[in-house]
């Protein structure tokens, strides 16, 4: 399969003129498309770091990331912006969904932004809210779903662009069993069936029994790339 | 997209956005209230000593206004024969006059009186005089009889039916003296006029003054205020200037356009304190919301939003905020000002003292004038939109990794 994102010596450094912080050394990695794989490893390993450069969110010290053969370091500000809007799809453990917003228009906005017309909207939104198990839920605004719907609206905005991988930081952290179980069951069906790559930061064993790919970083740097059968 | 954001954003927190709201409202209604109140005043002033004396405009035998003596006086035949019968528009008619200083007593009092020689029936038609007599009546065109100021006549002891004894200089130097009874009291906005105003029929005036067929002034009847430089513009091209002067009550009251702009001037320090509060408030609003959506904002362009469009959507939203506060302000100065306009503030005491003393009626009625409210709010909304570029100054710098770190 062909590498989706691809880290090449990446680094990142924090204040480097005054007490440098080594988050990054060096770590090369490779993610192919239609993967599940899961970033492991205890706090401050670099787990979110590495997330955050692979999703363009941060920019490394040293080293390149390329993602669909682009190099994103390369990309402006404003650039990067426009290609995290149509090539990453993003979930936060504090789901951060706009609150003002209902389920429907959530997973709506990113499609806005993209200027997509509205019956393609209307069809991609649908289909998604039902595919998160969400449809009947459409109207309610984020208060008003349990944290667990939460999150499955954010896999569907996430979802929404048709991205090139998404992105999940922690993602089952702040959500019970049932509801951990029912959103990982949701992802593993979309990775299944669609071949939709998702890379998780996670300390969650659920989500480390699920993936099939377990990158181990310590001390930021990869102590294991373990491969995992299905 | 923009908009349904900013409306559902303003109303996440409605307690902080009604404040705002009404910290703008309430700016708007001062603000309109104060202008309203000291334009009230000054129209209300301008009033009493323009459309009750001196006319919107007058014409005047050259250089009498520099030397304001009865040698200066110009023939009013001769000005009728340079008027012509050509109608000039919005100049609905003009009365002649003939004024001039003299000293007034009765018994052992005296005073010095501004003598006015009119034709009853145009004075009255354009100064409205027989409105203001609060005694007796207003004499006829051949009579010889006089009509006071009530501060001359509370000053003198006079009441209607009794006599003024008036003392001056005439036209080229001659004697003037004569007896006249007093046929009416008028009341003056103007404390200054009051005091000092003799009205006399015009032939009455010319012969005590020996000024046969002359007169000093001729003010003009000028349809509305904003028509005034066409009219003065059309008399100069028709009169002969070397002979004639014309002038706008602008150019005759100069003083009086100074006090107006120098209590202006002051006014401008209120309403800029009064804007500062209203800044100040204004962005406290805006700091805090910053504050508390920074999260939001690192989450918001972390998914595609561009800077310029989230700056946007909190421009929008103060926006709206103080477009809300401002129309609510002009709703809420409307009938506040509409009362003061009805029931105008009335000073009494030292403090009317002093007003009188300096020529102001004490009386403050307010301008009820939309132009007032909008450009209140105007000034507000401008002061609101300017503050909301700040969320640009803030944004523009986001980092998201470290806006969503902060949470």
């Amino acid at each position: 399969m062909s590498a989706v994102i691809s880290t090449q010596k990446v680094s990142k450094v924090y204040n480097p003129d005054k007490i440098p912080v080594h988050a990054l050394s060096e770590v090369s990695v490779e993610i192919a498309r239609g993967e599940f794989t899961a970033i492991v490893g205890p706090s401050g390993s670099g787990k979110t770091t590495l997330l955050n450069i692979i999703g363009g969110l941060d920019r490394p010290t040293s080293g390149n990331v390329e993602v669909g053969g682009f190099d994103i370091d390369a990309l402006s500000d404003s650039a990067l912006i426009d290609f995290r809007k149509n090539h990453i799809g993003f979930v936060f453990q504090s789901y951060n969904l706009i609150p003002v917003l209902t389920a429907w228009e959530n997973v709506e906005f990113v499609l806005l932004l993209q200027k997509k017309p509205k019956a393609e909207r209307e069809e991609r939104v649908r289909e998604l809210l039902r595919a998160v198990g969400l449809e009947d839920q459409m109207h309610k605004k984020p208060s008003e779903l349990s944290g667990g719907q939460q999150q499955r609206v954010a896999v569907a905005r996430a979802l929404a662009p048709k991205p090139d991988y998404i992105l999940a930081d922690e993602p089952t952290a702040n959500l019970d069993s049932a509801s951990a179980e029912n959103l990982l069951d949701i992802m593993a069906k979309l990775n299944r069936e669609e071949q939709v790559t998702f890379v998780f930061s996670t300390h969650d064993q659920r989500v480390i029994n699920r993936a099939r790919r377990v990158i181990t970083l310590v001390d930021g740097k990869i102590s294991r790339d373990e491969l995992r059968e299905p | 997209m923009i908009l349904k954001l900013a409306w559902r954003n303003i109303w996440r927190n409605r307690r902080r956005t009604w404040i705002t709201v009404a910290s703008i409202l309430f700016a708007v209604l001062l603000s309109s209230l104060m202008e309203a109140l000291q334009k009230g005043a000054w129209n209300h002033m301008i009033g009493n000593m323009v459309n009750y004396y001196t006319g919107y405009a007058q014409v005047h035998g050259r250089g009498y206004w520099d030397e304001q003596v009865i040698d200066n006086s110009f023939s009013l035949e001769g000005f009728r024969a340079d008027m012509g019968d050509q109608e000039i528009p919005q100049l609905s008619g003009y009365l002649p006059r003939l004024e001039s200083f003299a000293l007034a007593s009765t018994g052992n009092k005296t005073s010095g009186v501004l003598i006015a020689g009119v034709v009853p029936d145009a004075e009255d038609k354009m100064s409205d005089v027989s409105s203001r007599i609060v005694r007796g009546t207003f004499f006829e065109e051949d009579s010889e009889a006089v009509l006071i100021g009530e501060g001359l006549a509370e000053h003198l002891n006079l009441e209607v039916q009794d006599t003024l004894i008036l003392i001056s200089q005439g036209y080229q130097g001659v004697n003037a003296a004569g007896k006249y009874p007093v046929s009416g009291i008028v009341r003056f906005g103007s404390p200054e006029l009051s005091k000092q105003m003799v009205y006399m029929p015009l032939a009455a005036a010319q012969w005590f003054f020996g000024a046969a067929d002359r007169v000093t002034s001729v003010a003009l009847d000028i349809t509305a205020q904003k028509r005034i430089p066409g009219v003065v513009a059309a008399l100069e091209s028709r009169l002969d200037t070397i002979n004639y002067e014309v002038m706008s009550w602008e150019e005759m009251l100069p003083e009086l356009l100074e006090a107006k702009a120098m209590d202006s001037a002051g006014n401008y320090v209120v309403y800029f304190i009064l804007y500062m509060v209203i800044t100040f408030g204004i962005l406290g609003t805006i700091l805090m919301m910053l504050k508390e959506r920074e999260y939001e904002f690192g989450i918001l362009v972390a998914i595609g939003m561009h800077k310029l469009q989230l700056t946007l959507v909190t421009w929008v939203e103060i926006i709206l905020m103080g477009l809300t506060g401002s129309l609510m302000g002009i709703l809420a100065a409307f009938p506040v000002v509409w009362y003061f306009r009805v029931f105008p503030l009335r000073f009494t005491g030292d403090m009317a003292e002093m007003l009188e003393k300096f020529g102001f009626e004490p009386i403050f009625p307010a301008e009820l004038n939309v132009g007032i409210f909008v450009w209140q709010a105007a000034i507000v909304l401008s002061i609101t939109a300017l503050l909301a570029v700040f969320p640009w100054l803030k944004i523009r710098k986001l980092k998201v990794v470290a806006a969503m770190k902060r949470h």
